[in-house]
C-alpha cells in the first residue's frame, strides 16, 4: 500500500510556484488520507466482527449444552420453599432476669412421604388417618396416588406419634429432624413472648420464625449464628411475673372484671419485672387473631402495652406536678374548688357532686378534685401541659422492645383547646396504654428525670433527660403517700412497704360515640413503693370492674384496683428484696403498780 | 391551469418508504423478534398466574399487561427500523440526554418497590426504569464519539466516550445496578474493540474489570453474596439458583407438560429473571434450545450484515447494540444454569416487564436500521478506487 504523505509538499510547493490554490490540494489529500484509514479501519473491523460473532455463537453453544447436560440428570430431593439463603434452625433461648428459661427449643420430627416410595398406598393413608385424627384417609390416599414426588404430612410429632408410624413399616414415610418452640412456664408472660412458628421448610431442618412479641422484636437476634446461642436476657423476673399474673387473676374474677393489667417496673432503670395482661393464652398454642370485630376482644391483645384507655385521676398528679415545677403553687396553697365551673360551655364536675371548697394542693390530690387540677390546668395553659406531657412520651407509642409497641399510639385532641386542658388534667381527653402511665409515675418519683420502659436487663439506672425538680419529685412522692394515708387509696396501705399512689376511675367511653357510659369504668391504681425513697411503680388497671360485697355495686378504683394492687405488693416485695421498715412497737408505758 | 401558475408538481426522487424498507430490512430477525415475543407470551401465560394470584390479580393479568406493552415495543421497533441512521444518532443523542438526566434524578425521585434498589419512576399505573432506555441511547452516542474520531484529525471521542461511560456507570453502581453497569461497560468494550483498539490495552481493560469486580466484592454485601452463591460447590436447593436448576432437570427433553411446572410457585422472580427456568420444565430441552437459537440467530446475522457496512458510525453502533442485547440474553441464560454468578437481568422480548420490552423494542429498532441493506460501494472496490 502507498503511504501518503502528511502534506503533498512537492505539489504544494509546485501550486505555489505557478500561482495555483495549495488548499485544495490539501484537502484532497485529506481526504484521500481519510479514506486509506477508513479503508484500513475497516477491513480491521471486519475481522473483529467476524470473531464476535465467533464469540457469541461459542457462549450461546456453551449455554445450549450446559442446558443439555442438566436436562439429562437426575433431580434432586424436592424442595418446597423460596429462599435466598440456607435454613438456620437454631434460635437462642429466652430467660428472665435470674437466667430461668422462658422459652427454648426442644428436639422434634417432621413427617413427609415421598410417594414413589411408597408400597402400599391405601394402608399407609389408612394407618396415618388413624394414628392423626385431623388427617383425611381418603385425601391422603389420593394425594399418595396422584403422582407427586413429594409430600409435607406433619411439621412436628411427639415420640408416641414417631414410633406408631414407625411401626406402620412404609419405607416412603421419612422423618426430618426438627427443632420447635417451646414455653415452658404455659401461659407465663404469654404476651411479652408472643409466640413463633415455622418459617421457611427444608426436609433436614426448618426455620423457628417469631410471630409476636419480643421474639418477632428480637428474631434476627435470636436467629443470629455469630451468637452462638447466647440466651436473650429480660427483665422480667419469673417468679414476680407469675405472682402478678395469679393475683390479678383472682382480682379480676372477684371483682367480675372483663380484663385486667398490671406493669411493675423499677424507677431508676426502666426495667419491666412484671408485666400481665388478662385474659391470656398459651404462646404453645397462640390462638388466631380475630377476622371480625373488637381487635382488642381477643385474648391476643395486649391491654398493657396495645390498648389505649383514658385512664381518669391518676393523671392528677401531672397538673400538680407541673405547677409545682414552674412556682404556680406549693404544697399547701390553697385553692378554690367551689363550682360552679363551666369552661367552653361544659360544666366541671365533681365525683358524686361533692364540693370540697378552699383545699391545699395536697388535698386536690387526696380528695381527688377535678375542678381543682382544672383550675390549675387553666393556670398552666395549654401548650405548656402540652409539652410537659410530651417530655414525659405521653404523646407517643412506647419504645418498649416489643413489636405491639408501635400500635399503642395514644389518642389525644388535635386541636387542644381550653376545654382538652381542662379534661385532660384529670386524665380524660387523653388515652393511653397502662405503660405509659407507669413509665410517667416512674419519672415523676425516681428524683424527676425520664426513664424509658425496657424489657432487657439493665445494667444500671437510666440517666435520662432531666423532667422535674428533686424538690418537685419529693414533694410528689409526699404527696402520693398521703393519697394512701388519709385520701382515696386506705386500702393500699401494705404494712412495712410504705406505698403511696394515686386511683383514677374513668367511665368508659360509649363504643358508638357520644359520651360515657354510666356503669362501665376503668378502675386504676398508680402506686410507688416505698414512698419515701420508691423503687417500684406498679399500675394495676381493671377494666369494668364491679365490687358487689356492699349493698350497692362499687366501681371506684379504691374499692377495685387498690386492693388488688395492695395484694402485689403485699406478695411481690419481700421476692424483690425490700426489707419491710417496720416501726418498732411503742413499748409498754409504765404502769404504777399499785399493789402496794 | 394549476401546474401553470405553481409548476409541476415534484415527482418523489427515492422511491416510497415502505416497499424500500421490506426490501432492505433484516427479514430474518424480525421473524426471530416476533418469534420470541411469542414465546414471552406463551411462557407468561404459565409463569405469571402464581405472580397474579400472590397479589390478588385475575390471573391473566400480567400476560394481558405484557400484550399490551409487547404491542408497544413491536410498534416502536418497526418505526425505529424505518429511520435513517442520522435520524437514528440524533434520536440516540437526545435520548442519552433525557435518559442521563433521568438517571441522575433517580435517588430523589425514584422509588425501590421494597426490593433494595432504586431503580424505577412509578407512574401509577406502571414504572419505568430508565437505565433501560439509557443503554441503546449510550451505544448510539459513543458510536457517533468513535467514528468521528476516526477521521483523521478528528475528536479525542474514544477518551469523551469512555467518560460517559463512566459517567454511566458510576450512577448505575450507585442504584446498586451492577448487572446493568457491567452491561454499559462490556457494550463500549465491543465498540472499542470493533474500533480498532489495541490488543495490549485490551487486556489491561480486561485486568481492570476484574479489580473493580474484587473491589465491588470486598465493598458490597449485597455483591458478595451473589458471587460466593455462586462459588459455592454444592448449590442450595433452596436458593432462587437450586429452584431454576432443580426445573431444569425436571423438565428433561420435552418437559412435564403444559401447566404442571412447580417452579413458578416457588420463585419469586419466575416471570422475568427465571422465565427460562419455567420454559425449561414445562416444555423441556426443546424450547430452551429453540429460544437460543433465536437469540443467536439475530446476533450472528445482524453481525455478518455489518461485517459488509462501510460506513463507521453504523457499523460501530450495530455492533454495540447487537452486544448488549445477545450479551444480555445470555447472562440471563447463563444464570439459569449456573455458568454465571446470580445477576438479575431480563432476557429481552420473553420476561415480563414493560420497561425491559419497549427498551428492548427501541434497541432492535435501531439494530435493524444499522443492518439494512445500503448501497456499499462495492462498484469502486471492482474499480480499485477503494473509497466508501
Amino acid at each position: 500500500m502507498i503511504r501518503r504523505p502528511l502534506r503533498p509538499l512537492a505539489r504544494i510547493l509546485a501550486a505555489r510556484a505557478q500561482g495555483g490554490d495549495p488548499g485544495a490540494i490539501e484537502a484532497e489529500n485529506l481526504r484521500l488520507r481519510n479514506d486509506a484509514r477508513r479503508d484500513e479501519l475497516r477491513l480491521r473491523a471486519e475481522g473483529r466482527l467476524f470473531v464476535m460473532a465467533l464469540c457469541f455463537l461459542g457462549a450461546f453453544t456453551v449455554i445450549g449444552a450446559r442446558m443439555g447436560t442438566l436436562a439429562a440428570s437426575e433431580p434432586a430431593e424436592p424442595r418446597l420453599a423460596a429462599s435466598g439463603e440456607a435454613i438456620r434452625a437454631s434460635r437462642a433461648d429466652i430467660t428472665d432476669r435470674n437466667g430461668r428459661v422462658l422459652a427454648t427449643n426442644l428436639a422434634t420430627h417432621s413427617l413427609y412421604a415421598q410417594p414413589e416410595q411408597i408400597v402400599d398406598a391405601a394402608r399407609a393413608a389408612r394407618e396415618l388417618a388413624a394414628i392423626f385424627p385431623e388427617l383425611d384417609e381418603e385425601a391422603l390416599h389420593r394425594r399418595f396416588t396422584d403422582g407427586r414426588k413429594f409430600l409435607w404430612i406433619r411439621k412436628t410429632l411427639s415420640p408416641e406419634e414417631m414410633q406408631k408410624v414407625h411401626d406402620i413399616g412404609e419405607p416412603g414415610l421419612l422423618f426430618g429432624p426438627r427443632e420447635m418452640r417451646l414455653y415452658p412456664n404455659g401461659r407465663l408472660a404469654a404476651h411479652i413472648l408472643g409466640g413463633a412458628s415455622f418459617g421457611r421448610e427444608g426436609v433436614h431442618s426448618a426455620e423457628v420464625i417469631g410471630t409476636a412479641g419480643i421474639e418477632k422484636e428480637y428474631d434476627a437476634y435470636l436467629r443470629d449464628p455469630a451468637l452462638s446461642g447466647a440466651p436473650l436476657v429480660t427483665s422480667l423476673d419469673l417468679t414476680v411475673q407469675a405472682v402478678t399474673e395469679q393475683v390479678l387473676g383472682g382480682g379480676m374474677r372477684l371483682l367480675n372484671a372483663k380484663g385486667a393489667s398490671a406493669i411493675l417496673m423499677d424507677v431508676h432503670t426502666g426495667e419491666i419485672l412484671a408485666m400481665a395482661s388478662l385474659p391470656d393464652f398459651d404462646p404453645n398454642d397462640r390462638p388466631a387473631p380475630l377476622t371480625r370485630g373488637e381487635a382488642a376482644d381477643s385474648p391476643i391483645f395486649n391491654r398493657a402495652v396495645q390498648g389505649v384507655y383514658e385512664l381518669g385521676s391518676v393523671f392528677k398528679i401531672f397538673p400538680v406536678a407541673q405547677a409545682l415545677e414552674l412556682g404556680l403553687a406549693g404544697p399547701s396553697t390553697v385553692i378554690d374548688t367551689s363550682g360552679p365551673m363551666r369552661v367552653g360551655g361544659f360544666s366541671i364536675n365533681e365525683f358524686r357532686n361533692k364540693n370540697f371548697g378552699k383545699i391545699s394542693l395536697a388535698e386536690i390530690l387526696i380528695e381527688s378534685s377535678n375542678r381543682g387540677t382544672g383550675r390549675l390546668a387553666l393556670q398552666i395553659g395549654a401548650e405548656r401541659q402540652k409539652e410537659f406531657l410530651g417530655r414525659f412520651g405521653f404523646l407517643e407509642p412506647t419504645d418498649v422492645e416489643m413489636v405491639e409497641a408501635p400500635t399503642g399510639r395514644p389518642l389525644f385532641p388535635e386541636r387542644w383547646q381550653e376545654l382538652s386542658t381542662v379534661t385532660i388534667s384529670y386524665g380524660h381527653g387523653i388515652s393511653t396504654s397502662p405503660l405509659h402511665l407507669a413509665a410517667g409515675y416512674a419519672s415523676l418519683v425516681n428524683g424527676g428525670t425520664r426513664v424509658r420502659p425496657t424489657l432487657l436487663r439493665q445494667s444500671g439506672p437510666q440517666r435520662g433527660e432531666r423532667l422535674v425538680s428533686e424538690e418537685t419529685s419529693k414533694a410528689v412522692r409526699t404527696m402520693l403517700r398521703q393519697v394512701v394515708t388519709e385520701g382515696t387509696a386506705s386500702f393500699a396501705e401494705v404494712e412495712g412497704y410504705h406505698v403511696g399512689g394515686k386511683t383514677g376511675t374513668a367511665d368508659k367511653p360509649r363504643a358508638a360515640g357520644g359520651g360515657y357510659y354510666e356503669d362501665k369504668v376503668i378502675a386504676t391504681f398508680a402506686s410507688i413503693f416505698p414512698a419515701h425513697d420508691p423503687e417500684y411503680v406498679l399500675v394495676v388497671a381493671l377494666d369494668e370492674p364491679m365490687e358487689t360485697s356492699g349493698e350497692e355495686p362499687r366501681r371506684t378504683a379504691g374499692w377495685t384496683a387498690v386492693p388488688v394492687a395492695a395484694e402485689i405488693i403485699r406478695r411481690t416485695a419481700p421476692l424483690l428484696g425490700l426489707r419491710p421498715s417496720v416501726d418498732a412497737p411503742p413499748l409498754p408505758a409504765l404502769t404504777p403498780a399499785s399493789n402496794g | 391551469m394549476t401546474e401553470m401558475v405553481h409548476g409541476t408538481a415534484r415527482a418523489h426522487a427515492g422511491d416510497p418508504v415502505l416497499p424500500r424498507w421490506w426490501r432492505t430490512v433484516d427479514k430474518w430477525a424480525i421473524t426471530c423478534v416476533l418469534l420470541l415475543f411469542g414465546v414471552g407470551l406463551l411462557l407468561g401465560l404459565a409463569a405469571s398466574p402464581p405472580l397474579a394470584a400472590r397479589n390478588g390479580l385475575p390471573p391473566f393479568y400480567y400476560v394481558e399487561r405484557q400484550a399490551v406493552f409487547g404491542a408497544m415495543a413491536l410498534a416502536t421497533m418497526l418505526v425505529v427500523s424505518m429511520m435513517s441512521p442520522l435520524l437514528v444518532r440524533r434520536i440516540g443523542v437526545l435520548g442519552f440526554a433525557a435518559g442521563l438526566v433521568a438517571l441522575a434524578l433517580l435517588p430523589f425521585l425514584g422509588t425501590d418497590f421494597g426490593k433494595g434498589a432504586v431503580r424505577w419512576y412509578s407512574l401509577g399505573f406502571a414504572s419505568v426504569q430508565p437505565s433501560e432506555f439509557l443503554k441503546p441511547c449510550f451505544v448510539v452516542l459513543a458510536a457517533w464519539l468513535m467514528a468521528a474520531a476516526q477521521d483523521v484529525a478528528g475528536p479525542p471521542g474514544r477518551s469523551v466516550s469512555f467518560a460517559v461511560a463512566l459517567v454511566v456507570v458510576g450512577l448505575l453502581a450507585v442504584q446498586p445496578d451492577f448487572g446493568q453497569a457491567a452491561l454499559v461497560l462490556f457494550g463500549w468494550g465491543v465498540m472499542y474493540f470493533v474500533a480498532g483498539a489495541p490488543i495490549a490495552l485490551l487486556i489491561a481493560l480486561a485486568g481492570a474489570a476484574v479489580g473493580a469486580g474484587a473491589i465491588a466484592y470486598n465493598a458490597s454485601e449485597h455483591f458478595a453474596r451473589r458471587i460466593d452463591g455462586f462459588l459455592a460447590p454444592d448449590l442450595d436447593p433452596r436458593t432462587q439458583l437450586g429452584f431454576a436448576t432443580n426445573a431444569i432437570q425436571e423438565g428433561g427433553f420435552f418437559g412435564v407438560g403444559v401447566g404442571e411446572g412447580q417452579v413458578k410457585w416457588s420463585l419469586p422472580d419466575a416471570h422475568t429473571d427465571f422465565i427460562i427456568a419455567v420454559a425449561a420444565e414445562e416444555y423441556g430441552l426443546v424450547l430452551v434450545l429453540f429460544v437460543i437459537a433465536l437469540y443467536a440467530a439475530i446476533v450472528i446475522r445482524s453481525l455478518w450484515r455489518l461485517m459488509r457496512e462501510r460506513d463507521p458510525f453504523i457499523r460501530l453502533a450495530g455492533a454495540g447494540l447487537v452486544a448488549m442485547f445477545g450479551a444480555q440474553a445470555m447472562i440471563n441464560m447463563g444464570v439459569a444454569v449456573r455458568l454465571l454468578p446470580a445477576k438479575g437481568m431480563t432476557l429481552p422480548f420473553v420476561s415480563y416487564g414493560g420497561s425491559s420490552l419497549i427498551a428492548g423494542g427501541l434497541l432492535m429498532g435501531m439494530l435493524l436500521a444499522c443492518t439494512r441493506a445500503r448501497p456499499q460501494g462495492e462498484m469502486s472496490d471492482v474499480f480499485g478506487r477503494g473509497g466508501r
